[in-house]
């Protein structure tokens, strides 16, 4: 390149940068009027997609759940509430270390380690701003525990929830059922919307039958949500509306009397008011604790309920089938009566046994030797099971299938919770439906026979058996047995009654007729023959009963069992149906105790507590530990 | 009065117009930080006083004289370099890029060469005759070159591309040819494949998410997307100082630093915006004014330089918010919360002060 010399020329520069200026600034007015351009097509043109995308930044609608409504037995007394109880809840955004802090939590024994890799999941899954939930009821020690080292645990935090909560525990439990999470099978049934927040569902029993009632309406909440979901405002909303208290037919005395008299039992009791139909105890033994079962059952838990031999999970009182035994003998003298198929004052010769014209086969009675002579009133109440094989005979078995059947067995009663089993009453039409061998598809006279003494084919549940002496106690007027008495809004206060649900009554309309069975039940206990006696004495109100003892045929298939336990799951079931005062019956009873061997020797002292816990004369109290402790003399029939 | 006014800042060298307008855009940006910062009063007064501390460097600086500044020029700039050496081999990391120096008080170097690089330039350029031989622009062009590369090396690409365009723009207003300017567009344009090549993961993503913020809504798209809701849903007169949603409830990030452009668009709308342009604009303006009737190379070039890099922050930041340009650290100056850089601008500002105030009324 040559080098020229070249002077600054001032003017010429001088006009040069006045040059660049110009295009200088004509280059900022462009670039400005983009960015102005740009301002307008954001701001004027395009404002209201803007504007609406904003208002979903910010304003979000919250589902408020409602407080589930209560349940009172018929006195009040309250059954299920809904208890603040604390829980460990954990903000994954505001925990630095979430791996660190729980295996701390771990280490202070506020969550079971084995559970951390399961909480690390269902935390991960969760968004950032929303608590998780790591452990539930914590005891007042734990909260302590957690409180004084709280500072080093950030974003985690105790927080109170309501949770269900059962006074009585394991006392109500299969009567009112539990809470438990909401399952992906109960999700496709449940509307979204109405369930949004809750986190808990009734899932058997009261609980479950009247879910729609206990649960209320969902709220709403629209609030102000930072960029974190943070919520900054609440803005306004529905409230929830809580669900509807219901007060139960369920008497708390008589059903915690049941439950402690079948303690260390397999069992059920029922009893029912036979003038209405309410059922008033409601119990099944064992049980389990449904405010454990609602926080949670751990696996090994859960494993071990679903496993013991005994079924605590089993409501027996609404699903047990068992052989009635002589428990049905009122019901098959009434019709015999009623048909003039007996005379109740001829007598028979009882020897112990009874056989079908021309055959040589001996249907065994369970007193050896025989009752001697036996009129109905007699055989009713030593039990005679001669006299009943031979009234059998004289019936038939179809109208035996009659009577019973319109004594509601062999039939769900349609109590209003759910899973009832309907029992069995065996007929020739049956019998043809039920087996596949052509030969054993006939009805033969024999099954009549034992059908007579309750025994066969005959099942019944424990609330049907209850339905049918609460029957006898009303001279035949049955009604739909039920649990729910009203229910009550908790914000009006008003409280909504349900009508009586008469159901048809049993064509006997001699009431002559009805006061013989009554006379010779209230013989049972009153005579000194009389099978229990013993489990009149001393109590304040005269009382009709009857004993019964089922052989149990089969044990299934329980070979694990040890020869011991096997023995004792071949003794007989005690069975005992009841009513009292005998004068206007307030209270129908039945009684079943699996393998208790003696109707009258370990049933009928069970209905006796409980009749007399719910006809509450305490005069009496010491009734109840003379009867537990007294030997009985066990003459079941 | 106004005469006695105009003497006394006279005396203090300081140019009225152009104090007005920097005041006016202090006062904006003081109620758009108190909004951004949630009505933080202890965040408003550490802005205060960086403010405080800007005046009196911009003080200071328009009491030096042009000439003094001119000689004094290579040494701030070889100064520069070593602090830029000195970040590169020991800087603190702050945000994954080496950009802080903690020498009693933590800066960023690169906000020296910010005023170091034109004022080297314009030095070069003063004693030789303009419009410059092709040598001496090659020998600018090495000037701009080193510490553009090592502000690009910590790595910092919002703040090399903003030197490198001061160095161009340097260039540019010393009245090098058309042909030279077209042959760098061109030159810029085919190396931007090799350019991509060098970048950063982070930078690519900030390019990509320009071109499509939906693809990432919650990672490097999130910042556009809620900027954009921000200015949109702000219409056209806002929705009233501390009433944005947006800013105030923390959708918007960085809406005191980066951000605040949004935050002033969404509470007073597209007047509030637009009048935030044009008293950048009359900033800008002053500023070629001053350089226009600046009476030496150095001056002039520097004085326009000062002038157009301003506005260059103005419109990378507002592009940028506004979803023109790929997001790049580059705040709203004056406005954004922020040390170094505030000193830096008003430093220049009192150049240009200083440039206007010192005319010797003899030389024409």
């Amino acid at each position: 390149m040559a080098y020229t010399l070249r002077i600054k020329d001032h003017w010429a520069e001088q006009r040069l940068f006045l040059h660049r200026i110009i295009v200088s600034v004509l280059i900022v007015v462009v670039l400005m009027a983009l960015v102005a351009g740009r301002l307008t097509q954001l701001q004027v043109f395009d404002y209201e997609y803007f504007s609406a995308q904003s208002q979903g930044n910010r304003i979000r609608l919250q589902a408020v759940p409602p407080t589930r409504g209560l349940i009172f037995d018929r006195n009040g007394k309250i059954l299920a509430e809904n208890l603040p109880t604390y829980q460990l809840e954990l903000i994954p955004e505001q925990v630095p270390d979430i791996d660190d802090a729980l295996a701390r939590l771990g280490a202070l024994g506020l969550i079971e380690p084995d559970n951390i890799t399961e909480l690390k999941k269902q935390i991960d899954g969760n968004r950032r701003f929303d608590s998780v939930p790591v452990r539930l009821r914590l005891s007042d020690e734990e909260v302590a525990r957690f409180a004084v080292k709280r500072l080093n645990f950030p974003g985690i935090e105790i927080r109170a929830r309501l949770s269900r909560n059962y006074p009585y525990g394991g006392a109500t439990a299969h009567a009112l059922g539990y809470m438990g999470g909401i399952s992906s099978a109960d999700k496709e049934k449940l509307s979204q919307t109405d369930y949004a927040g809750t986190s808990h569902i009734g899932k058997i029993s009261i609980e479950r039958a009247y879910e729609n009632e206990l649960h209320g309406t969902v709220g709403t909440q629209e609030v102000l949500v930072n960029a974190r979901g943070r919520i900054m405002q609440v803005l306004g909303g529905e409230p929830a509306t809580p669900g509807q208290d219901l007060i139960l037919t369920l008497d708390i005395d008589a059903q915690l009397a049941a439950q402690s008299a079948l303690e260390g039992r397999r069992g059920a009791v029922v009893a029912i008011d036979p003038s209405t139909g309410e059922v008033l105890v409601f119990s099944s033994s064992p049980t389990f604790d449904p405010n454990t079962i609602s926080v949670g059952l751990s696996h090994s838990q859960f494993n071990a309920l679903q496993g013991d031999p005994s079924l605590p999970l089993f409501n027996r009182a609404l699903r047990g089938s068992y052989p009635p035994g002589s428990t049905i003998k009122p019901i098959l003298a009434l019709a015999a009566i009623h048909d003039k198929t007996v005379d109740p004052e001829h007598q028979i010769m009882c020897r112990g046994y009874f056989s079908l014209p021309g055959k040589s086969h001996r249907y065994r009675d369970w007193k050896r030797g025989g009752h001697g002579l036996m009129n109905l009133n007699d055989a009713i109440a030593q039990s005679c099971d001669t006299y009943f094989y031979s009234l059998a005979v004289d019936m038939g078995i179809d109208r035996m299938q009659e009577i019973l059947e319109q004594f509601g067995l062999g039939a769900v009663t349609g109590i209003d919770v759910g899973g009832e089993k309907p029992g069995l009453v065996p007929s020739r039409a049956w019998k043809q439906k039920a087996f596949s061998n052509p030969g054993d598809r006939v009805w033969f006279p024999g099954e009549t026979v034992i059908t007579g003494i309750g025994q066969g084919y005959l099942l019944v549940t424990p609330l049907q058996l209850a339905q049918a002496v609460a029957t006898i106690a009303a001279h035949g007027k049955r009604f739909r047995p039920h649990l729910l008495h009203a229910t009550r809004d908790p914000v009006s206060g008003s409280i909504y009654e349900l009508p009586e649900q008469p159901l048809d009554p049993v064509p006997v309309p001699d009431d002559e007729q009805w006061e013989f069975i009554v006379s010779a039940m209230h013989a049972v206990m009153s005579e000194p023959r009389g099978t229990a006696r013993a489990v009149s004495k001393g109590a304040p109100f005269m009382m009709a009963g009857k004993s019964g003892t089922a052989q149990v045929f089969s044990v299934g298939q329980e070979e694990e069992y040890n020869s011991e336990e096997i023995a004792e799951r071949m003794r007989d079931h005690a069975l005992f149906i009841a009513f009292a005062p005998l004068e206007n019956p307030r209270i129908a009873v039945a009684v079943i105790v699996e393998n208790g061997e003696s109707g009258s020797g370990v049933a009928a002292p069970v209905a006796r507590r409980v009749m007399e816990a719910y006809l509450g004369n305490k005069a009496a109290g010491t009734g109840s530990e003379t009867i537990s402790s007294t030997g009985w003399i066990g003459n079941g029939g | 009065m106004a005469a006695r006014g105009s003497r006394f800042l006279g005396h203090l060298h300081v140019d009225g117009p152009l104090l007005i307008g920097i005041c006016a855009i202090l006062g904006v940006g003081l109620l758009a930080l108190y909004s951004a910062v949630g009505q933080n009063t202890a965040m408003l007064t550490a802005q205060g006083m960086r403010i405080l501390l800007a005046m009196v460097a911009l003080l200071i600086m328009a009491q030096v004289e042009p000439t003094l500044l001119r000689r004094a020029a290579p040494w701030i700039y070889v100064f520069g370099l070593v602090l830029l050496t000195l970040v590169l081999v020991s800087g603190d990391v702050g945000k994954g890029a080496k950009r802080w120096l903690d020498i009693g008080v933590r800066f960023q170097p690169s906000e020296i060469m910010k005023l170091a690089l034109p004022m080297v330039m314009a030095w070069y350029l003063h004693e030789r005759p303009l419009p410059p031989s092709a040598g001496v622009i090659l020998a600018t062009l090495v000037f701009m070159l080193v510490p553009v590369a090592m502000i690009g090396l910590q790595p910092d690409l919002g703040t090399a591309i903003l030197i490198g365009l001061s160095g161009a723009t340097v260039v540019f207003l010393s009245g090098i040819g058309v042909r030279y300017i077209f042959s760098a567009i061109a030159i810029g344009l085919g190396s931007m494949p090799v350019l991509w090549y060098m970048m950063h993961d982070y930078q690519k993503q900030r390019v990509l998410t320009l071109l499509d913020p939906d693809r990432d809504p919650l990672g490097s798209g999130y910042h556009i997307i809620q900027s954009k809701i921000a200015i949109g849903s702000g219409g056209i007169f806002g929705k009233g100082w501390l009433n944005g949603s947006q800013g105030q409830l923390e959708f918007l990030p960085e809406r005191s630093t980066d951000f605040i452009f949004a935050v002033i668009g969404e509470e007073f709308g597209l007047m509030g915006a637009a009048a935030v342009l044009l008293i950048y604009l009359f900033i800008v303006g002053r500023g070629l004014a001053i350089a226009t009737m600046a009476q030496d190379t150095f001056s002039r070039v520097l004085a326009g330089t000062i002038s157009i890099t301003f506005f260059f922050y103005v419109f990378v930041n507002s592009a940028m918010v506004t979803g023109l340009l790929p997001v790049v650290g580059v705040p709203l100056p004056l406005i954004s919360a922020g040390g170094t850089s505030m000193v830096t601008l008003m430093a220049g500002f009192g150049i240009l002060m200083s440039i206007q105030t010192h005319r010797k009324l003899l030389a024409r």
